[in-house]
């Protein structure tokens, strides 16, 4: 079977590794990856703990298809309860360590505790041990790799590690591997931080980490999945060659946009920010931003952005370390550094991408928390004696500032590290706070996009695009063509999406291959690794159990329906611009019919029969 | 009548090379002209016409025959992309 039933659990505390068996009841239950994972934590935290607290865990976790043959089968998450939000936070993350954590031999890696001092964790196939990382601590993710591959003379070694934010407490800090990869949402890397712990570094080498159900099959069905993948226009030609970054023009076009905190819908530098300016030579070098596309572990679309800063660049003139090529901005981070500020300047928001990959924070949250400061600024609530720089709207040069100052943890960095939320309340204004459980939006308005505003209203780790992307229908019509402003029917496709998205995320592939792959294409491919029945049935009822365990743990932290809203401004304020002029969210009108499609009573609690049906 | 075509991605080819760079052309065309008529007069084919919009509104493939262009509105074209 595709698990290696092994799980390690390391008590920072005590300093010890010790190893036990997966529970293999709960893998039929809830597959791998985020599912497991987050049965894990919700057996052993109290769901109120602080999340900076000793008593809360963190735990890595691959899938029964990580580091196998399947198409995108690379990838892990890290699981644990959220700073930002103090909800669920499970975040996502592929390059190679996920595939590499499996080839050692391990299902997942709990850790429990706080150390005294700081540490890594390295893994040497069965072998774990806590090594002191006193000399790594106040050192930046990339610095962190670099060093740990040079210390133990391995340059195979696959890394995962914070920098100076997940160090600092920067509430949405991530972790970083393989350079430029993140679990990037809700501030696991703070957590980590709070633990003392760097790194966990991994070198796998064993060929029985794992057996398949039944090779033959797998092959077959792999082979089936990728000639598909290959096959499709969005997963076999517009990822590889636009990757992520296309969606701008696209979404700037249907306004549905976010810009300047989300006060309008369509922003006029989008283009210069787009994904096929990143292919436009520039007029100073005459070279393109992009320079090659890349690939995670087992990945046959290859959507990721490498890219090559203008070297005389204001940001980078005097700092070559950042002239050579590396992780480039994607669609979210593009947006969220540029549309939601104002700012269009590609060089700029390449060197703020750069700096979130090598100190650990994630872009989006960064970018949504700048323009939240960047309104406060306009509207003379922040000034720049309270900042330490001007900020208005559109400013490449604060911009660039506040990246460097919140990856070094100083200055007015300090507080944008804080998150939209925390800042917005500070300074007396939490309505422009463009956040929902205290996580900020990514790159789709919820009023141009009715069911993106639901889908973020729902989302069990506060505001994100990756749990329920209605993006497909809404705009690109994949599986089907649904209007943005029809609210008929999309608290049912939301539903689907969101219990298919949580197989998917439990398997250990990618969502993206979710544009070419139907449950039909992934099925055979579970079903040929794992031991048991994995019919479609069973695998859209594990997605529905992990929806509501996620839903049952927020509940048991805090949460109620009031938090499954949207901020005054998507309710109130309507749309200036484009074809969705005038629109607001119709949240209202859909989260009733969401509730009862869910199973849940009025106020958004599953029912005892749900309860039952799911045995959650 | 003018309109205005926008390619995008990989259907800029189909813009003369001057226009590549901002992925827009000013066309003077008849009125009545329709979607299906501007993507046929382009060279480019339908088969990579994924995402359609006048306007920033969706044009779904069976009506991309009847649905004509206003003076000044503007017709824009993907082939299959998509985003996260």
């Amino acid at each position: 079977m595709a698990w290696t039933k092994n799980v390690l659990r390391v008590n920072l505390e005590a300093g010890t590794c010790t190893t036990e068996l997966l529970n293999m009841q709960w893998a039929q239950d809830y597959l791998g990856q985020r599912g497991l994972a987050t049965k894990y934590l919700v057996s052993e935290i109290d769901p109120k703990v602080d999340p900076f607290s000793p008593m809360n865990k963190l735990i890595f976790v691959t899938g029964p298809l990580t580091g196998t043959m399947a198409a995108t089968g690379g990838r892990y998450s890290v699981v644990t309860k959220g700073p930002l939000t103090g909800a669920i936070a499970c975040s996502n993350s592929g390059g190679y360590f996920g595939a590499e954590l499996k080839f050692a031999g391990w299902d997942m890696v709990i850790f429990e505790g706080a150390s005294p001092k700081p540490v890594y964790l390295l893994i040497n196939d069965g072998k774990a041990e806590l090594v002191d990382a006193s000399h790594l601590w106040g050192k930046t993710v990339w610095e962190t790799e670099e060093t740990i591959k040079a210390q133990h003379q391995d340059p195979q070694i696959r890394v995962a590690a914070i920098g100076r934010a997940g160090e600092n407490r920067v509430l949405y800090a991530a972790i970083v591997n393989d350079l430029h990869r993140a679990a990037g949402r809700s501030g696991v890397g703070a957590v980590m931080g709070s633990k003392n712990l760097k790194a966990v570094a991994v070198r796998g080498t064993r060929t029985d980490a794992y057996q398949m159900a039944n090779p033959q099959a797998f092959l077959a069905a792999t082979e089936a999945g990728k000639k598909v993948l290959a096959a499709n226009g969005v997963t076999g030609q517009g990822l590889p060659t636009y990757g992520t970054q296309v969606l701008m023009n696209v979404i700037n076009e249907l306004g549905a946009l976010p810009t300047r905190n989300h006060r309008e819908v369509q922003f006029e530098g989008a283009h210069d920010i787009s994904g096929e300016a990143m292919h436009e030579k520039r007029p100073t070098d005459g070279k393109a931003n992009l320079v090659t596309n890349g690939a995670c572990f087992g990945c046959t679309i290859a959507c990721g952005r490498i890219s090559r800063m203008d070297p005389s660049h204001f940001s980078v003139k005097d700092k070559p370390q950042y002239h050579g090529a590396s992780g480039g901005v994607e669609y979210e981070a593009a947006w969220a550094l540029g549309a939601a500020n104002g700012v269009n300047d590609l060089e700029a928001l390449t060197y703020a991408n750069f700096l979130c990959n090598e100190d650990g924070f994630d872009p989006i949250s960064f970018g949504a928390t700048v323009g939240a400061a960047m309104e406060l600024f306009d509207l003379g609530i922040l000034t720049e004696k309270e900042t330490g720089l001007k900020m208005p709207f559109g400013s490449t040069e604060a911009l660039v500032k506040l990246a460097e100052w919140t990856a070094q943890g100083i200055g007015f960095g300090k507080i944008i590290g804080l998150g939209s939320r925390r800042l917005c309340e500070k300074y007396g204004r939490p309505d422009l706070s463009m956040t929902v459980k205290s996580q900020e939006f990514p790159a789709y308005d919820g009023r141009g996009l009715q069911g993106m505003g639901l889908a973020y209203a729902t989302n069990n780790r506060g505001a994100c695009h990756l749990r329920g992307y209605m993006v497909s229908p809404e705009v690109l019509g994949i599986p089907v063509k649904m209007e943005p402003q029809a609210t008929e029917g999309k608290p049912a496709m939301l539903k689907a999406f969101q219990d298919l998205t949580a197989v998917v995320d439990s398997a250990g592939i990618c969502l993206f291959t979710t544009f070419a792959w139907g449950l039909s294409d992934i099925q055979p491919q579970i079903q040929a690794a794992c031991e048991g029945d994995w019919s479609e049935e069973r695998l859209l009822l594990v997605g529905e159990r992990i929806w509501n365990l996620e839903r049952e743990f927020n509940l048991a932290a805090g949460f109620t329906a009031k938090d499954d809203n949207l901020p005054p401004r998507l309710m109130k304020e309507p749309a200036k611009t484009g074809p969705q002029k005038g629109a607001v969210s119709k949240l209202d009108i859909m989260l009733p019919e969401y509730y009862q499609l869910r199973g849940w009573t009025k106020e958004g609690v599953p029912t005892a029969e749900t309860r039952s049906r799911l045995g959650v | 009548m003018k309109v205005t075509l926008k390619l995008f991605a990989s259907l800029a080819a189909h813009l003369p090379a001057e226009a590549r760079s901002r992925h827009r052309i000013e066309l003077d065309v008849e009125p009545g002209v329709t979607v299906a008529d501007l993507i046929q007069r382009q060279g480019i084919p339908p088969s990579q016409c994924a995402i359609v919009l006048v306007d920033g509104v969706w044009v779904a493939g069976p009506e991309w025959g009847t649905r004509t262009l206003a003076e000044g509105q503007a017709l824009a074209i993907w082939p299959p992309v998509a985003g996260g």
